[in-house]
């Protein structure tokens, strides 16, 4: 079991790394909506204002990250997937590949966001639980969009598709991602905070959960 | 026929509900009062009050103001007819407490109160007030015995809505778990006709919930003054709503109807367990103004009386067995359109 998976990740990074335009187009979406909001807004100093941005350039980053993970694998080697792999396998190596893929992009933009939009609003900042708010929105992202891209894959309308499914069941996440942020950079105590970070931990367990159980369905054809 | 007794069961608790839910009066209360201050020395206010019998009553009439353990009674007292009165009172210039609540007794009404009527308007608030001579007469005893629900002094004549507002989700959540049902038997038989009810399911529950966020709104608007606000248990009830509009244009997206069958079931399982988790639980954790979320107490704690318990237990049942009729009706349809005697 574990085998397959770590065989799955492994393809996708490399076939990933092969074809650099397609992590390229990853990181230029982000960055170039980063830019867009700059020109929009120059400089943030209000937090909220800064902190909700954030999260919905990353939001739409995700999307479209991670409609690519079954988007790329056409029926034929769908099939060829499924005749080597577990579907459990299949479907645990594509959401700890989308968790690699999404941190690195939320990392990188919060980087470019920072730098570009003003690190004002961060003086205060918890920087232990604003790392984890950016590392559990990547892994909750990650969790969720999984399965909705898995559906969404199977359909002629992908990315269309993918954002109907995916914004209603995103959006609890999302909204309790923003006020663990905008508390974290608040500089509000843990021990208030930490309530959103369970939160979060809970909607992330379900979701993988729920993936696990339901994806062998989605799969066989 | 036998099989369809609870189809006329819950047409009759309907019409229970509807006949007595809007036809029983409230009960007697107070409005408002004008002016809501009181200064120092005499002040006159007008009391309007709501299916009272003042004029009446009065012989037997007493209003008095409560501050902290101090009882004001008027010098003066005018009734003016069944739902007006003046009253003239004088305060001294050390009390107990910002606020004033308004009682008002009589063999009809019994007692009645406004809670926080009057605020204090620059006298002294102190821990030694000056103390007024204790002027209450033995109170009127209580008539009970009418039908009425009980009078809130924000919700007032919107405590009816109760009797519809919440069953609709009640019957709402319900039809969804036999969405839920259905799309598992689905996955697990790959029968049609277990798709089709999974969708139907959602559909009826889809317009419960219309009616829901519908009467909820009206609520949100008489007593928190805005259609919309924005609240966690508000939030999740939109995004159950997306959620199913969501697989509605999944399903239809789809040409292959086996394939659409499949994605739409597996979609519909995600999205309950997710919505379930932001409904009902996720608010809890939070701030909210919604009644039985946050420490908000829920109707059934406190205000919930054996009059409005009367109407709204039949409410839920006759609601829910309402939905489910209509779901029977649109299953038998599909199926006559599956076997291709219906077009």
């Amino acid at each position: 079991m574990w085998s397959e998976v770590k065989a799955i990740v492994l393809k996708d990074l490399r076939m990933e790394l092969r074809s650099r335009h397609s992590l390229g187009s990853v990181f230029l979406y982000v960055v170039a909506s980063i830019f867009v909001a700059y020109s929009g807004f120059s400089q943030i100093v209000d937090v909220p204002t800064w902190n909700a941005l954030f999260w919905i350039i990353v939001l739409f980053a995700a999307f479209n990250a991670a409609a690519r993970s079954f988007a790329s694998e056409n029926a034929g080697r769908r099939l060829y997937l499924f005749t080597l792999a577990r579907p459990e396998a299949v479907v645990i190596g594509k959401m700890l590949y989308n968790v690699m893929l999404l941190t690195v992009m939320v990392l990188t933009s919060f980087v470019v966001f920072a730098v570009m939009i003003g690190t004002g609003p961060l003086e205060q900042a918890d920087v232990s639980a604003l790392m984890l708010a950016l590392l559990l929105g990547a892994f909750g992202l990650a969790c969720i969009l999984t399965l909705i891209s898995a559906i969404a894959a199977q359909t002629d309308n992908n990315l269309g598709l993918m954002a109907i499914l995916g914004l209603p069941v995103i959006l609890p996440l999302l909204l309790i991602l923003m006020r663990f942020s905008k508390n974290a950079i608040d500089g509000i105590a843990w021990s208030i905070n930490h309530v959103y970070a369970l939160q979060i931990l809970a909607i992330m367990l379900l979701s993988a959960a729920l993936s696990y159980i339901l994806f062998p369905y989605l799969w066989r054809e | 026929m036998a099989k369809q007794w609870w189809k006329f069961l819950s047409a009759l608790l309907i019409l229970f509900t509807l006949a007595l839910g809007f036809r029983a009066p409230l009960a007697p209360g107070i409005v408002s009062v004008s002016p809501d201050m009181l200064s120092y020395g005499a002040t006159s206010v007008a009391i309007l009050g709501y299916n009272t019998k003042f004029k009446s009553a009065e012989s037997s009439l007493q209003v008095w103001l409560a501050n902290s353990d101090l009882v004001y009674c008027p010098y003066e007292l005018v009734v003016v007819d069944e739902t007006h009165i003046r009253a003239s009172f004088s305060i001294a210039d050390e009390i107990g407490d910002s606020f004033f609540d308004l009682y008002i007794n009589s063999d009809a009404d019994g007692t009645i109160m406004l809670p926080a009527a009057f605020m204090q308007n620059g006298i002294n608030v102190g821990l030694s007030p000056i103390r007024p001579q204790p002027c209450l007469k033995p109170l009127a005893a209580t008539e009970t015995g009418a039908f009425n629900y009980p009078n809130q002094s924000i919700l007032n004549e919107t405590i009816r809505n109760i009797l519809f507002h919440v069953p609709s989700w009640f019957a709402m959540i319900f039809l969804m778990l036999a969405s839920l049902v259905s799309s598992i038997r689905y996955l697990s038989g790959n029968k049609a006709m277990d798709d089709l009810a999974a969708a139907n399911a959602a559909h009826v529950g889809l317009a419960f919930a219309i009616v829901g966020l519908a009467t909820g709104s009206l609520w949100a608007r008489f007593t928190w003054g805005a259609w919309w606000v924005s609240d966690p248990r508000l939030n999740g009830a939109a995004i159950g709503v997306l959620i199913y509009l969501a697989y509605f244009v999944l399903r239809s997206s789809v040409g292959d109807e086996e394939k659409a069958a499949r994605l739409g079931a597996v979609y519909n399982i995600f999205a309950f367990f997710m919505m379930i988790l932001f409904v009902m639980v996720l608010p809890r954790l939070t701030d909210s103004l919604h009644p039985g979320v946050g420490g908000n107490p829920a109707f059934s704690k406190y205000d919930l009386d054996d009059n409005l318990r009367v109407v709204f237990y039949p409410a839920v049942i006759g609601w829910i067995g309402m939905g489910m009729w209509i779901l029977q009706i649109r299953n038998r349809i599909s199926k006559l359109k599956l076997n291709k005697i219906l077009r």
